[in-house]
């Protein structure tokens, strides 16, 4: 993976490395960046969904809820979780342990990396729209800190459910959007191949995000898990500090601040 | 011969051991795992009473649990009886016959309890106790368990194990789960901490109440987690119903139980997570 400091990227060269092999994966992350962890299944509705991983661990001794989309490891993995795509189960997963984290005053850390929500059948009838909703709903007047890390795909309405809070930064070699370059261009060219052209176009790069102020800050990727993880903890720690100090009222009318300019 | 009562009531499968094994240990006896079905020496299962295939937890009386539970224990309300409201015939023999076995006053043990300097109230259902069914003691028992702990800001662990209601108890023993379910709110509304511990079996009314109210719902290994019986359910649809629809492990994948832990690891867990709730994090008051 190349490193910040090289020279700049295409946004064609971003994606591929966001979608790319060497990518760290949400359990590499999990033993990095956190003392320990417990897992905790279930929506309490109809399901355990494997895209996303939600359970309560320490930061630096601090008690966290962490919630990560998943895309696996082994091919098996990957059928599993649909390469990473949550079914409502997912979301409504997420959203009973981040009101969990309320009940019990610890905030919320959430790391996103899916091309999106599962587009299927099941997931339609199972309500995917109502499912994300309710998350955007729900996350909008939390009691307590919600940061965000893209650290991968960071695709439309399904990253958003889980990048609906505080503060979110990406990965150096990240991407954020409505839409996935390739059904950019199949929709606006009719012609999913100019994928790279469309990627330019629709400013998914940390960067441009992060001129947008759509974004909090980038976390540079080093090819290093160790100098990873320490890049991860250090943003960690000063958001949630930032945001800890403030009082739920602040917290939840800056939150707010923070999605209506746009 | 206390375990053959127990293997009796039970209805655990054992096999006796061939006659040259017996000589030599008297009370010599094997067990077949209910679940996985192999045998073992009973004194394989150790201190936990797990089988050591599949780490099916066997059932095991509330104080037996108790016994390796915790560090400390301040037993409530072990005085309390049952009035017996539907004068059930036969019931008071019922009654002092499971009082014997299990040194309860009813279906469940309550109390304070402290694990690793964590102290919070902990209820311990007994399947041993007219099959853990919820009677008035129990539901009164527990609500006590629950209003106590509000009063002292402590968080509340219960152990299910139950067949559900207790018949000879009628629609007493039916509204236990509305008024348990009342000082589940309240203190879940002081913002206080809830773990439910599904054990086998765990069905009917418990189930539909108290057992899927925690804040954290975990499970033993292949513990029985349902709501109408087995029996029941196949009579109803005339369908056969598969063996592991209602094992712990089938529940957690449609989403209803949080973690699966396994009985030797039990005490450490609830430690980790009694102490984890209780660090705070002093954010956004
Ligand atoms: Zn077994």
């Amino acid at each position: 993976m190349a490193s910040f400091l090289e020279k700049k990227k295409t946004a064609a060269q971003i994606v591929a490395n966001a979608r790319g092999e060497e990518k760290v994966s949400a359990q590499e992350l999990l033993a990095g960046v956190f003392d320990d962890f417990l897992e905790l299944h279930g929506d309490r509705l109809s399901a355990d969904d494997a895209a996303i991983i939600g359970g309560v661990a320490h930061f630096e001794g601090k008690p966290v809820t962490v919630i990560l989309t998943n895309k696996g490891k082994s091919a098996q993995e990957r059928l599993r979780t649909h390469f990473g795509c949550p079914e409502p189960a997912g979301y409504r997963k997420s959203l009973r342990l981040i009101k969990q984290a309320e009940k019990f005053k610890r905030p919320v850390v959430t790391f996103i990396n899916t091309a999106g929500a599962y587009p299927g059948q099941s997931a339609e009838e199972n309500g995917q729209g109502e499912a994300i909703a309710r998350n955007l709903l729900e996350i909008s007047s939390v009691k307590v800190p919600v940061i965000a890390v893209i650290y991968g795909e960071g695709g439309s309405g399904g990253a958003l459910a889980l990048a609906c809070g505080d503060s979110v930064w990406m990965f150096e070699n990240s991407m954020y959007s409505v839409l996935s370059p390739e059904g950019f261009a199949a929709i606006l060219w009719k012609d999913s191949s100019r994928a790279d052209e469309a990627a330019e176009v629709m400013q998914l790069t940390p960067e441009k995000l992060l001129q947008q102020k759509v974004i909090d800050g980038i976390i540079p990727e080093s090819r290093s898990h160790k100098r990873l993880f320490r890049a991860v903890k250090k943003v960690l720690q000063q958001e949630l500090e930032k945001y800890q100090k403030l009082s739920a009222s602040a917290l939840v009318e800056k939150r707010q601040q923070r999605f209506q300019r746009f | 011969m206390q375990l053959f009562n127990e293997l009796k009531t039970l209805g655990h499968k054992h096999i006796k051991a061939d006659k040259k094994a017996n000589e030599r240990v008297p009370s010599g006896i094997w067990l077949a795992c209910p679940k996985c079905h192999q045998s073992f020496y009973h004194k394989d299962l150790g201190l936990y009473q797990v089988c050591p295939n599949c780490e099916y937890g066997f059932r095991i009386t509330a104080r037996e649990r108790l016994a390796w539970l915790v560090d400390k224990f301040d037993e409530e309300d072990a005085e309390l009886k049952t009035s017996d409201p539907l004068k059930f015939p036969n019931y008071a023999q019922k009654l002092d016959k499971a009082r014997q076995n299990t040194g309860l006053n009813d279906s469940v043990l309550t109390g304070t309890a402290q694990i690793a300097e964590q102290t919070f109230a902990l209820g311990i259902m007994d399947p041993d106790f007219i099959m853990g069914s919820m009677g008035t003691v129990t539901g009164e028992k527990i609500t006590r368990l629950f209003k106590r702990a509000t009063r002292k800001n402590l968080p509340v662990v219960i152990f299910t194990a139950s067949g559900g209601a207790r018949m000879q108890e009628g629609i007493f023993s039916l509204m236990q789960m509305a008024k348990i379910s009342q000082a589940v709110q309240e203190h879940s509304q002081a913002g206080l901490l809830y773990i439910t511990v599904l054990t086998d079996p765990t069905t009917g009314g418990v189930t539909a109440s108290f057992a899927m109210q925690g804040d954290l719902i975990l499970a033993e290994p292949r513990a029985l987690v349902g709501f109408a019986g087995k029996r029941v359910i196949e009579q109803t649809t005339h369908q056969k119903v598969p063996n592991e629809l209602q094992d712990a492990e089938t529940v957690l994948d449609h989403g209803f139980i949080d973690a699966i832990i396994p009985r030797k690891e039990m005490k450490e867990k609830l430690a980790w997570l009694l102490k984890l709730h209780n660090e705070g994090n002093g954010v956004n008051g």
